[in-house]
Formats: structure tokens, sequence, C-alpha cells
């Protein structure tokens, strides 16, 4: 619709640019779905059927919850934690905690996680078959002094704990930490050293200026790779075998597809959980991404701004 | 007061709020402050010129001790920065203690370095709830009235990357003023912004002055010095080439270098008005 007696140019209503390929390509994409659906359905060897009910096993659900689930959230905790804290570590003046932080990452990145499992589930028990906490050579000195007490306050029978998923939670949690370290520090360096300066000349103490500034703009950085390690995590848990745990994912679907022969619906339902874990893992990440985005224009912020923001995203989703 | 602070007395104070005696600074062998002296009386404005390079920017910072100095010694306030002397010895203070002296002196930046991932409001209100121990009602009312003071009263939630230059920098000014400092610092506070936001910025600073703040400030804008300065110092090198009242230095210049250094400001500025805004 023209107006012709106004010759100043309206608005813009133009015809997007043709993509014939896509077409094409949503085509072949969808004649290669059917194909999979159809030999699903087809051919009964896939036994979906069966695959669900495995899901459901009381032992399969027990090895989800409890060494898949718990063993990744304790793992990451103790990763996230202890990482951040050898990250800081790297980057601090006092040289000697520079020197401790670089040997932990360095031994704890080079060793293969089945490799630390094996040790801490079997070797540890072989060298110490107690852990006491207590009065450093307590017992040397109980024995000069002649005291019937040892100096010792806590013991634990490392043969017993060696196989539990507490101990599991700590291998993998430490394996985890070294490569938290490098990623925190990566966040921390990311962030502009005026922040600093600001946050000092304000009469904050450097702890308080990490805690306050520093990391808080720090984890726009650290929480997408700290997704990508907690999805693996998830995957590593089933490495808990090795101490060995059983109760987890991937042993207790393996363990009923040897028992029935039914191996291959076995591991389509470890599949489909792993699936579903992770997916939900992603929405917990694009949550995190958002919070810690505040501020920075990457995800919608309070206000009138959200509406902006989300049209500029449609917009650029469609020009992709 | 320290026993071992000179009384020179300027004006009618007992003793300047800031009072630099020979400080130098050195980066990597490069000496950039080559012996500061510098007094600044309580309420008084200075205004520090000097071509870039000249040392400005490291001789503020080292007044509140984001640089160390190599030599001299700087006090504020009767404080000895940095330092506590004993029995003739200097023993460095620890971290809380130099954050402490450093609670006493605001530092705006050239480019504001407001938190991106806090408001306005939070930003002014970090510091008195985060070092004073202020509850967080008080700060709040404080900080709202602060950024009445900076003309942004309808900004408290808004974050420093919904905000133009010249609010930002305001907004770091009230960020500043929330710890009731008794100096401030002043880096070239407008040269990041657009001509058109830099009035508003000096308006607060004038302001700022006129209330008695005690204000030290790296500028290039010369009607600034003129009007609100009570003295300019003139920088080059590393060394105080002269200062005096805005008037005699900046019309009557006594240096060479001065002189070139001024006659260069002035033709900017008249290019600026020569050419159209953009
Ligand atoms: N952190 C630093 N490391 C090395 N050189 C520096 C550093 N900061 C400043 N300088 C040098 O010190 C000199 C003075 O800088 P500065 O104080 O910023 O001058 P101004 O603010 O007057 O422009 C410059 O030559 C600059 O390169
Ligand atoms: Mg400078």
């Amino acid at each position: 619709m023209t107006d012709t007696t106004d010759e100043r140019p309206g608005p813009i209503n133009a015809r997007p640019v043709p993509h014939p390929w896509r077409w094409v390509a949503l085509v072949v994409i969808a004649i290669l779905v059917a194909m999979m659906i159809s030999s699903f359905v087809t051919n009964d060897k896939w036994d979906f059927p069966f695959a669900l009910r495995v899901m459901n096993y009381n032992p399969v659900l027990d090895g989800l919850v409890k060494g898949t689930i718990l063993g990744t959230v304790g793992a990451m905790v103790l990763g996230v934690g202890l990482g951040i804290i050898v990250g800081i570590m790297r980057l601090s003046t006092n040289p000697v905690l520079r020197g401790v932080s670089f040997v932990y990452t360095w031994f704890f990145r080079a060793i293969p996680r089945y490799v630390l499992l094996t040790i801490l589930g079997t070797g540890l028990g072989y060298l110490y078959s107690t852990f006491d906490i207590g009065v450093p050579f307590g017992k040397q000195i109980a024995g000069l002094l002649g005291l019937s007490n040892d100096l010792t306050f806590f013991s634990l029978d490392v043969n017993q704990f060696s196989s539990t998923l507490a101990m599991g939670i700590i291998g993998l949690g430490l394996s985890e930490a070294a490569y938290m370290a490098e990623i925190a520090r990566a966040g921390i360096l990311s962030v502009d050293k005026g922040q600093t300066e600001a946050a000092h000349a304000l009469g904050m103490s450097s702890g308080k200026t990490m805690r306050r500034v520093v990391l808080p703009q720090a984890m726009r950085v650290i929480v997408p790779p700290t997704g990508n390690e907690t999805i693996a995590m998830v995957k590593d848990t089933s490495l808990l075998l090795a101490l060995p745990v059983t109760t987890e994912l991937f042993f207790q679907t393996q363990a009923i597809g040897t028992r029935t022969l039914q191996i291959m619906p076995t591991m389509v339902a470890a599949t489909l959980w792993y699936l579903i874990v992770c997916s939900v893992l992603m929405v917990g990440q694009n949550y995190l991404e958002k919070r810690f985005g505040r501020g920075f224009g990457t995800g919608p912020a309070r206000g009138d701004t959200s509406m902006l923001a989300k049209l500029r995203f449609r917009a650029g989703a469609g020009g992709a | 007061m320290s026993a071992t602070q000179p009384t020179t007395a300027t004006g009618t104070t007992a003793y300047p709020l800031v009072h630099a005696v020979n400080v130098t600074k050195a980066f990597h062998g490069n000496e950039v402050l080559k012996g500061i002296d510098m007094d600044v009386a309580k309420g008084e404005v200075v205004c520090l010129l000097g071509p870039s390079g000249s040392g400005k920017t490291t001789f503020l910072r080292c007044i509140n001790q984001l640089e160390s100095i190599d030599g001299g010694r700087i006090w504020v306030d009767g404080d000895l920065m940095g330092y506590a002397e004993k029995n003739g010895h200097l023993h460095h203070l620890s971290d809380k203690q130099v954050a402490a002296q450093r609670r006493e002196i605001g530092m705006v930046f050239q480019r504001w370095n407001l938190f991106p991932h806090m408001t306005a409001l939070e930003n002014i209100m970090e510091a008195p709830v985060q070092v004073a121990g202020q509850s967080k009602a008080k700060a709040k009312e404080r900080a709202l009235a602060l950024l009445d003071q900076v003309g942004l009263k309808d900004k408290p939630s808004a974050y420093p990357a919904q905000l133009s230059g010249g609010q930002q920098q305001r907004v770091a000014i009230a960020r500043a003023l929330a710890m009731d400092p008794k100096l401030m610092l002043f880096d070239e506070p407008t040269s990041a912004l657009d001509p058109e936001l830099v009035g508003e910025v000096l308006k607060v600073m004038r302001q700022l002055a006129q209330d008695g703040m005690t204000m030290i400030v790296v500028t290039h804008e010369m009607s600034f010095a003129r009007e609100v300065a009570d003295r300019v110092v003139f920088m080059d090198g590393g060394v105080v080439v002269e200062q005096g009242a805005p008037k005699d230095v900046i019309n009557n210049p006594q240096h060479e270098r001065t002189k070139s250094f001024l006659r260069r400001m002035r033709q900017e500025e008249d290019d600026a008005e020569a050419t159209p805004s953009a």
C-alpha cells in the first residue's frame, strides 16, 4: 500500500532473503529421522519397553540417585570449592602458596581418575589401615612419656572407608579441583584490574575485594566451563567401580544386562538416564549464566531492558 | 598528628591535610616522580596540570597507596601513608591498616570503574555496609541522598551498563563520597566522556568544592581550573615546574614548559570551538 500524496519513504516491509538449502537440509533430516524411528519400531531387538522397565528398577534408581547424582554433586561441590581456593592461591603474591597450588594442579591433572580411584580404593588401605587425627607424632610422644592415651582424637578404619561413596567423592573432587583451579584462575584474570583498584580505594581488604567484587564477575567466565565439567563428572561417576562402589547407574544397568542377556536395552536405559540428567544440568547452567550475567547485558536484566534484550536475541536467532 | 611532620602552616590551618615531601617513584628503573613536594590545605582545591606522561596519575595513586613510593613521605591528615615510624625505623603497615588509611580518601578514576554487577544504589552502599559496617537501611538512605546530590535520584536500580558515561562518573563520585572521605582525588574524571557529558560531571565537582571538600583534581579542563581551583600545580617530567593562583599560572606562566603546554591546550580549545559540534 503506497500513499502517493507523501513521497517520503514509509515503513520497511521487505521480503526475507530466500534460503532454499535450509529446506533441502530439513527434508534430508526428516527422512533420516523417519528411517531411524522405523528401525526402532520394526526391529524388536531394541526392546524399548524392557529398557523403560530397567530404567525404573530399584537398584538402577538407587545407583542413579546415590552414585551418579549424589556423587556428581558431592564431587563438584568439593571440586569447585577447593578449585577456587587453589586458583586464588596460584595468583597469590605469597610464593609458598603459589608453589603448593602449582604442585597440586600438576599432580592431580597428571593422574587418570581411574588410577586415582583404584589407589584410594585398594592401595591406601594397604599402606595405612587406620587414619588418625591427633597430635603430630602423638604415638611416639605418648610412648616416651609413658602415657596410656596416645593423643589421638579421631580414628577411621581406612579399609572400610575406602570403598564408600564418600571416598569416591573425595577422589573425584580432588581431581576436579585441579581442573577447576585453572578455570577459576582464568576467570579471576578476566576481571579488569580497575575493579580491584576501585575496591581497594574504597578501603576494602584484599579478601573482601575478592569475594564481593572479583569473584562475582569472574563467575561469568567460570560458569560455562564448570557446566562442562559437571556434565563430564556425571559420566565419570561410572569410574566409581574402581573403588569399588557399585551403587552407580552404569554398573547396575550392566549387571541387569549380563543377568538377562539383554545387553543393548540395558545400555539404552543407561543412555536415556544420562541424557535426562545432563538435560536437567543444562537448564541449571542456563539459569546460573543469567544470574551471573547481571549488569553485563548478556541476559535480560531487571526492568525495562528485558524486553529489549529478548527482542535482540530473537532478531539474532532469526538471522542465524 | 605525627611528631615527625613539620608544621608548615598553609593559610590558617595548623598543618596541611596533604603533606608530600620529596616523593620519588620509578617503574623498572624509569623514574616517573623525581621528588615531588606538595601541600594541600583543608578545604583547598588543587588542580594538577601537565602533559601526558608527566606523572600526575602516578602521584595521585601514590597518595592512596595504589602505588608504593620509593622515597620521600606522604602524610594525610597527620598520618604517614603506608608506614609506621618507630625508633627511627620505618615499618610497613599491614593490609588492614593500609585499607583503614584508604577509607579516608575518595578516588574517582578516569574510567569510573563502577562495579558492573551491582546497581547504582548497590555500588554506593557497598563500602559503607561492607567496610564501615553500617546497617543496610542507614546506608541505603544515605546512598539515595547522594544519588540526589549528583542528580540521579531516578536511577537507583540502573546497572552501570544502562547509564551514560557522565551518569556513571556521577555514581562513581557518589560512591566515593559515601565513605565521608577527608580528601577526594580525581584523575581526569571527564576525559573519557563525550563533550556534551562533561558539564554535568564538572557541575557536581564544582558543588563539592563549594561545600568545602578538599580536592586534588588532575584535569585538562582549563575553565574548571580557572574558576574552581584555589591553586594550580603544573607538573612536567616528574617534577613540579610551577604553581600558584590559577590566574597567575594560566594567564601569566613563568616557565617555558608551562607556556608551551598552555599554548597547546588553548589551541585545542580553539579547534574544538571552531569545528561545529559533531
Ligand atoms: N604501572 C606502570 N608500569 C610502568 N610504567 C608506568 C606505570 N604507570 C605509569 N607508568 C609510566 O609512568 C609515566 C607517567 O605516567 P602517568 O603517571 O600515568 O602520567 P600522566 O597521568 O601525567 O599522564 C609514563 O611514562 C608511564 O608510561
Ligand atoms: Mg594520567
